[in-house]
């Protein structure tokens, strides 16, 4: 008997799949309801303990991946990750990708007129302390347009992608700056219903600030949690 | 005479609704992936369970000096029967999704997961086998992995899963994850999975993978349209 307890479900401010005006889901989206199954060790499992034999290790500066620093505005972007019942999510890989400070990502399909940063990859990956804590070294990325509308341009944003603890806890998703005036006309932002798109906007907070260093950013991510509280150390079957 | 503020160098700007407001405290929301995740996540030899090879990263889409990222290691080979999983994405006209990014999550040969969460001591783990893969789709909108056959998993009450993988699929113009399975057709169990009995009968097909003439077992995953696959609530 293999009877697990399962996750929440998404709350009130999950993301639709269809948002029109972000074009690309016109075509990309499903039609059909979404099928609530059974929760199963499928759901609630998923890998722990292994990022660096899996992903190899952390590097949580981004600004010190070559032989000099890249060019913006040095930006410290640390939080938590918890869960929905405020748990810490400890020993868990977050990662993230973003722009240069100019807006332009190191990618052949991003061919805007914006200049390659030749120190500047931005890409980075961090694990959670034993309190969920994470913590990188980056520069604050640039906004940049792309082809969505006329004059469409997204808001500075940087990409994070989180695992968790199982199938059921794996997010995807956008941080954004709280000085940005792009966010309020940003399709993708804004497929996220307010108040809760304002879970996106990251806090600028002086006690993370490093004097005479870097501005620094804090954001916490909190990802599903158990439908029960798990019994620790136990047979869950009953 | 001025008199310095006592919290001038502590002082925080004015509270606005943001990430750390209490009153939001919730679920991140979803973002897409995007179209340039390629030289952040999925890395050399990401989609490649078995060996050492190179599959799952597009170095060919960034310059070779800006891949940082994991590179694959040698390591012995996982115990089963080693199969190559692969597909395509497709759109709601049929177009070949080639920012997509797939990922799957499964058990071993003997049917553990590698994962404190599964707590049955007496199902052996695999120490080279993890059961996490990741992968990129390609200019023509297919994904692959090489992995091994996963073993049976219990399910709910007394009942017994057949064999399958989880699969997530990421992309361009997916505002959210979207999770799915993929069973064998001549998986032991598939007519009394018990997963597969909460998908409608007419839309079981679009979960199960068929073996083509090379060997390979392989499903296409569609996103939108009369084939829709079957995506999960969870
Ligand atoms: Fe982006």
């Amino acid at each position: 008997m293999q009877d697990v307890i399962g996750y929440r479900p998404e709350d009130a401010g999950a993301t639709p799949s269809l948002f029109a005006d972000y074009r690309s889901t016109v075509r990309r989206s499903p039609q059909r309801e979404l099928i609530r199954i059974p929760y199963t060790l499928s759901e609630v499992t998923g890998p722990a303990g292994c990022w660096e034999r899996l992903m190899g290790t952390a590097l949580a500066d981004l600004t010190t991946q070559h032989r000099d620093a890249p060019l913006g505005q040095r930006i410290i972007v640390s939080g938590r990750v918890l869960d929905e019942n405020a748990r810490p999510v400890p020993n868990t890989v977050v990662e993230i990708w973003q722009a240069n400070a100019a807006g332009r990502y190191i990618h052949i399909r991003d061919q805007w007129d914006a200049p390659i940063d030749p120190n500047f990859t931005g890409a980075g990956r961090a694990i959670t302390d034993a309190e969920g804590r994470y913590r990188f070294v980056t520069i604050r990325p640039g906004a940049y347009p792309w082809g969505n509308h006329r004059n469409a341009w997204r808001p500075a944003h940087i990409h994070l992608s989180l695992l968790g603890p199982a199938f059921a806890t794996r997010l995807v998703t956008q941080l954004y700056f709280p000085d940005d005036p792009l966010i309020e006309i940003d399709p993708i932002a804004n497929a996220v219903p307010m108040p809760y798109r304002n879970r996106l906007v990251a806090r600028f907070d002086i006690a993370t600030t490093v004097p005479n260093w870097a501005l620094g950013y804090l954001f916490d991510i909190i990802l599903k949690g158990r439908a029960q509280t798990p019994f620790e150390d136990h047979d869950h079957a009953h | 005479m001025h008199t310095e503020s006592p919290d001038l160098e502590t002082r925080n700007v004015a509270p606005r609704q943001d990430n750390l407001d209490p009153a939001l405290f919730g679920q991140t929301p979803s973002q897409t992936v995007g179209p340039y995740f390629h030289y952040g996540l999925p890395w050399k030899g990401a989609a490649d369970l078995v060996g050492a090879s190179e599959m799952g990263a597009r170095p060919d889409l960034f310059p070779a000096e800006h891949y940082v990222l994991a590179v694959a290691r040698e390591h012995p080979a996982p115990l089963g029967e080693v199969v190559e999983l692969r597909g395509r994405v497709l759109d709601g006209e049929g177009q070949a999704v080639v920012d997509a990014m797939v990922e799957i999550w499964q058990a071993n040969a003997n049917g553990r997961y590698a994962s404190p969460s599964d707590p049955r001591d007496e199902v052996p783990l695999d120490p080279n086998f993890i059961g996490f893969g990741r992968t990129a789709t390609d200019a023509t909108g297919v994904w692959r992995f090489r992995t091994i056959r996963p073993g049976r998993v219990p399910g709910p009450g007394n009942s017994l899963q057949a064999p399958h993988v989880a699969v997530s699929v990421f992309g361009r113009g997916l505002l959210t994850r979207l999770a799915t399975r993929i069973y064998f057709e001549d998986g032991e169990g598939n007519d009394t999975d018990p997963v597969l009995a909460a998908v409608p009968a007419e839309r079981r097909a679009t979960l199960i993978a068929h073996r083509d003439p090379g060997g390979a077992w392989v499903r296409d995953i569609v996103l939108q349209g009369a084939d829709e696959t079957a995506f999960f609530a969870l």
